[in-house]
């Protein structure tokens, strides 16, 4: 099972943190800095797991940003990597070419797009044509709402 | 009225949206934590208004808040009030911004529940979806147990996308409420036969977590399992059931021998890095667990070993790691396999990746053997100078001990080699195992006989240049931690004083002014073998003429430790000159500082030793030539017999006197007066009744009471802390 799966950038900006453990706010802020600064440091031609605490970590740097997933220990490394490419490939065909500017302003669509693909910290569906068609079905049903709602929001329907 | 509204939707149209906050941090890098605390009050603000738009945009922001780090539960109500709309979009958002900051023991969760209960039961799958989703991530035991029947009956919905889900969901709520196991898992069971592809691998992907956690419950659908894995083509899928029988074999060994076959199989067919990967392990597993006999054990080991091979002199770094992981588990049980391959792991060991060297180290500790352990250890000495961080010299340096010292020094033919090595160790820069090399040095010399005159010559170059090992780190505030070596320099030294060729030289170094600044254990350890040479050259010292007509022509033979290099005047005139004699009144001198130490050991010892002296010289003065021998001779004698070592298991040897019950109570019993009921951290056990509560209580009941008799017993037992 996946603990938590974290996206920064080169800086060490955080771009996306979805924790599948629940742990208050403080613990939180103290796995991320410390994972960050660890995985920061190491050179590009290292291997791309590490053992930290009672976990694994497995992570991989798309361009400008850091995906970085925390496992447990009887969990596959090499699975986990196509869990992030996976993902890579999702948000890729979502966004059309994605960049990381597309995740710092869409962040909740990231969010949506991950939990079709992970529930739990568990894969939840394989394949790349049905995660996206789910996301398009949401979508459809978010844009059918909008128009009705604005007027009758703003008071003025 | 009507102009507060149009007031109000002015204001509105005002309000930051998530694209503006985003752009607005962007553009506010200096000043940040300002903008954003400026934010949030606007956020605030627009938490208060009675829309529901209003309120979902600032969640939204919020949300976007908590993932860039800041702490947003204060806004826990209002999030829950976004969840409740009956709008899509707003009820999205707010189960996102749920996920991410709800956690298990926040109180308000309890008002989520009928809420969850109502959308798991929407029309719209997309809703129930979400809810699922957020649920997984903040589910606490109560929430657990209210809606594992909702989520039960998903199990039997007729779209896919829902039941998908529910599969996995209940593996969450399994862990949180294992009491809704029981009733679930036929409902599971029948997943697994599911139509749809995607709720089937969800179903195995539960169960397989679920065995992994207790085997022994799952080993019944091992069939049902095998014949997916001989039919399924999907890798996530074979991957899961691998990893399964891989727990299951252990308790039942037939099943690991039905394997092998298709395993092998697989590893041969397979293109999938992951699904080898997963193969190997399990039959590295499998052929742990199966104990002995089996013929073609080897042929799949050698397939393994094979395969890792390859791994390994992949370029591809993750490649290599796993490979060489996966080798360290096969060393354990067939360590022949994987010497034949040293030459690989040598080659690892000068890889750029220090994760990969580290795992190489790893590996090599089964592999040494007599001839190439001088070979290895010189290579590993050579990536220790070249070596940058100091993580990895230190596990270099607990290798090479750990390597070398194995089976009791079962690989070492040449102890004088391995002493050297151990002080050209002292030498490097940086590390911090300076008690583990100390003590390798003390263990070798007690146990090693015929080592000694050679050690005592190694540690007395220690002992009397100090400084040019240690340099100026020698009195600083934090000393090097090798300098833990000068103790067991010393008391090898003192130990072994027979051998020194100048023990006074030693004995100078030893107690040199600039030695205060050393560790106080050191200091400690220095005195007391200041006394124990002292006591070896003394008896010799306090013959007389012979022998120190001896020590003229055969220069420093054994020359009593005492400290005192000094030429004394008072003493030349005496005797004939030896310029080895001790100077006693000078050694006397030189405790001074180590007798008004901050350090009660040291000030205690040097005390001693300078007593022993006064003594010594007041007989002396008054010409009392029998009664300083018989002084010299008792000294000499209560370091006469030898340290042997103790072995671990020693203790146990000792019999048991006759007529001792070790197991019989002292005193009576004490009653107790709470019983602390131990559970099972199994997850999947069925709990304690209240039968066995009930019987508990009763036996406590049992314990009588202490008579009158015992009770005065008690209070005479001295040892008795009441």
């Amino acid at each position: 099972m996946m603990h938590f799966m974290l996206l920064f950038s080169r800086q060490g900006k955080l771009r996306l943190q979805k924790w599948y453990v629940a742990h208050p706010e403080k613990t939180r802020k103290k796995i991320t800095r410390e994972l960050v600064t660890t995985i920061l440091s190491r050179k590009p031609k290292m291997c791309s797991f590490l053992e930290w605490r009672d976990l694994k970590v497995v992570y991989k740097r798309y361009a400008s940003l850091y995906f970085c997933c925390a496992i447990e220990q009887q969990d596959n490394e090499l699975l986990t990597l196509e869990i992030i490419h996976r993902y890579v490939e999702l948000l890729d065909k979502y966004f059309g070419s994605v960049c990381e500017l597309d995740i710092i302003f869409n962040f909740e669509k990231a969010y949506f797009i991950l939990d079709e693909l992970l529930l739990g910290g568990e894969v939840q569906e394989t394949s790349k044509k049905n995660v996206l068609k789910a996301i398009a079905a949401q979508d459809l049903l978010q844009e059918e709402e909008t128009p009705q709602g604005f007027f009758e929001d703003h008071g003025l329907g | 009225m009507a102009l507060k509204k149009v007031k109000g939707n002015l204001e509105r149209i005002f309000d930051k949206n998530l694209t503006d906050l985003v752009r607005g941090l962007r553009n506010n890098k200096d000043n940040e934590s300002k903008y954003i605390a400026q934010c949030i009050e606007e956020i605030k603000v627009e938490l208060r208004q009675d829309n529901a738009a209003v309120k979902a945009n600032a969640v939204t922001k919020l949300a976007y808040l908590q993932m860039v780090g800041y702490d947003i539960t204060w806004a826990g109500f209002n999030v829950i009030e976004v969840m409740s709309s009956p709008k899509f979009t707003h009820k999205r958002i707010g189960y996102l911004a749920a996920s991410q900051s709800f956690h298990a023991d926040l109180e308000m969760l309890m008002l989520t529940t009928n809420m969850i209960r109502k959308d798991l039961s929407s029309q719209n799958q997309y809703e129930a979806g979400v809810a699922l989703s957020a649920l997984s991530c903040f589910v606490s035991p109560d929430l657990a147990r209210d809606l594992s029947n909702d989520i039960m009956t998903l199990l039997s919905s007729t779209k896919p996308y829902l039941r998908k889900k529910g599969v996995l969901m209940l593996y969450k709520i399994f862990l949180k409420y294992p009491d809704a196991l029981r009733p679930a898992f036929p409902r599971l069971k029948e997943k697994l036969e599911d139509p749809d592809p995607g709720v089937q691998s969800a179903a195995v992907n539960v169960i397989c977590e679920l065995a992994r956690k207790n085997p022994k419950n799952y080993l019944g659908l091992a069939p049902v399992f095998f014949k997916l894995m001989t039919t399924s083509t999907n890798n996530w899928m074979l991957i899961k059931i691998i990893k399964l029988f891989g727990a299951l074999t252990p308790l039942e060994p037939r099943l690991g021998k039905k394997l092998i076959e298709p395993l092998t199989n697989l590893i041969h067919s397979t293109s999938a890095m992951s699904l080898l990967y997963e193969c190997i392990n399990t039959v590295i597993a499998v052929l742990i667990s199966i104990s002995t006999g089996m013929p073609n054990h080897n042929a799949s080991i050698e397939l393994c070993v094979q395969k890792l091979r390859i791994l390994i002199e992949d370029s591809d770094q993750n490649l290599k790691y796993l490979g060489l992981l996966a080798m360290s588990k096969i060393l354990t049980t067939h360590p022949k396999s994987v010497q034949a391959h040293k030459d690989l792991i040598m080659r690892c060991l000068d890889d750029k990746d220090e994760s990969i060297r580290l795992r190489a180290l790893d590996l090599l500790y089964g592999m040494v053997g007599k001839k190439n352990l001088m070979e290895i250890v010189k290579k590993l000495m050579v990536h220790m100078e070249k070596a940058e961080g100091t993580t990895y010299r230190d596990e270099l340096l607990l290798k090479i001990i750990q390597i070398c010292s194995q089976n009791n020094y079962q690989h070492i033919t040449n102890f004088e080699w391995y002493i050297s090595v151990l002080v050209e160790l002292s030498r490097v820069e940086g590390l911090s195992h300076g008690s583990m090399v100390a003590s390798q040095m003390l263990d070798v010399a007690v146990r090693v006989h015929a080592i000694r005159p050679f050690a005592v010559e190694q540690m007395s170059l220690l002992l009397e240049n100090p400084y040019a090992i240690f340099g100026m780190a020698l009195g600083s505030g934090r000393p090097p931690s090798m300098i833990q070596v000068l103790y067991a320099a010393a008391w090898i030294c003192g130990e072994y004083c027979t051998f020194l060729s100048n023990p006074k030289k030693t004995l100078l170094g030893m107690l040199d002014s600039r030695m205060v600044q050393l560790p106080h254990n050191i200091q400690s350890v220095y005195l007391q073998n200041c006394l124990k040479i002292l006591a070896h050259l003394l008896p010799s010292q306090s013959k007389g003429s012979p022998v120190t007509a001896n020590l003229l022509t055969n220069g420093t033979e054994d020359g009593e430790s005492d400290d005192q290099p000094d030429q004394n005047v008072d003493e030349q005139e005496h005797s004939a000159v030896e310029p080895d004699k001790v100077n006693l009144a000078e050694i006397q001198d030189f405790l001074k500082p180590f007798i008004s130490s901050e350090e009660l050991e040291v000030q205690e010892r040097a005390g001693c030793l300078n007593n022993f002296i006064k003594c010594y010289v007041k007989l002396e003065s008054k010409g009392q030539i029998d009664d300083i021998s018989e002084l010299s001779e008792e000294l000499a004698n209560a370091f006469s017999s030898e340290l042997n070592p103790v072995a671990v298991k020693a203790q146990k040897k000792v019999p048991v006197p006759e007529g001792l019950d070790l197991d019989a109570w002292i005193n009576d019993p004490p009653s107790d007066s709470e019983e602390e009921t131990t559970e099972t951290t199994d997850v999947f056990v069925k709990t304690h009744t209240a039968a066995d509560f009930g019987s508990t209580l009763t036996e406590k009941k049992k314990v009588p009471e202490p008579t009158e008799e015992e009770l005065g017993k008690v209070c005479l037992d001295t040892f008795y802390i009441v």
